[in-house]
């Protein structure tokens, strides 16, 4: 058979086979990718056209329905698209197993809690929850 | 075999700078740049939603000489990490892989990154001088 041949001589004697999860971290990294084209350079525009702008004009912009959503999708897709590209540099350059696990550990973490402190940031804005 | 007769491969001190593995480093580099850069994002809208005072932090510290520099090196970044990102988008799909077109793509992305960097500084000083 094909697949007994392409092994290697310890991934026979385990027997395991592939985990068959390994593609989604790849996958998770493209799609991402894609999202954040249209919404960075989206995101690079309307920061040029709010060059000079006072708070309350950028309360209002951060607070119509297209803006807000944007950002909020941006905010999930670049911290998404963060954790898994911190993640490979870690995997690539840090050997300590417990230096290595810790840091993914905590680039996750800090990910998760930049993207929800960002959408609440959004969101209590454009819910008017501001002073 | 000993492990010490098998042959090295040369390290990475040892290859010629070439413009293929300079840009390869560099979207690694951009990247873990980018992702300090989104530290910053949050914290301009989380001021924004706490109100003048906070904001007027964020604001006086990206008018500075360090803040002014840390957006144009950010700028540069997000906008090499975008084009080359493209880049690796379409050697994903099979295409583009011999040696011309990844010199050729690789020149691509240099331009267009200059290209749209100096744009959105441009339409951003006309901004704020307007």
């Amino acid at each position: 058979m094909m697949a007994s041949r392409m092994r290697s001589p310890l991934g026979r004697a385990i027997g395991l086979g592939s985990a068959k999860d390994g593609v989604d971290h790849w996958w998770a990294q493209r799609i991402t990718a894609i999202a954040l084209v249209p919404l960075s350079l989206w995101f690079v525009a309307s920061v040029i056209s709010l060059v000079g702008a006072d708070i309350e004009s950028v309360q209002n912009w951060v607070g119509l329905p297209l803006p807000a959503i944007l950002l909020m999708l941006l905010l999930i897709a670049l911290f998404y698209h963060v954790s898994l590209g911190l993640q490979v540099v870690i995997e690539d350059y840090v050997h300590t197993e417990l230096a290595k696990i810790g840091l993914i550990i905590a680039v996750r973490l800090l990910s998760f809690g930049f993207a929800v402190a960002g959408i609440f940031a959004v969101l209590s804005i454009a819910l008017g929850s501001t002073s | 075999m000993r492990s010490a007769d098998r042959p090295l491969s040369p390290h990475l001190q040892i290859y010629r700078w070439q413009l293929t593995s300079v840009l390869s480093v560099l979207h690694r580099a951009t990247g873990v740049a980018l992702s300090a850069g989104t530290i910053l994002l949050v914290w301009w809208l989380v001021a924004a939603a706490s109100g003048p005072e906070a904001y007027e932090g964020v604001q006086d510290f990206l008018g500075s000489w360090i803040g002014l520099l840390l957006l144009f090196g950010w700028t540069v970044s997000l906008f090499y990490h975008l084009c080359n990102g493209i880049r690796h988008l379409v050697w994903d799909t099979g295409h583009a892989l011999d040696l011309e077109s990844t010199y050729v793509g690789g020149w691509i992305v240099v331009g267009a990154t200059a290209t749209l960097t100096l744009v959105a500084w441009i339409a951003g000083i006309a901004r704020w001088v307007s």
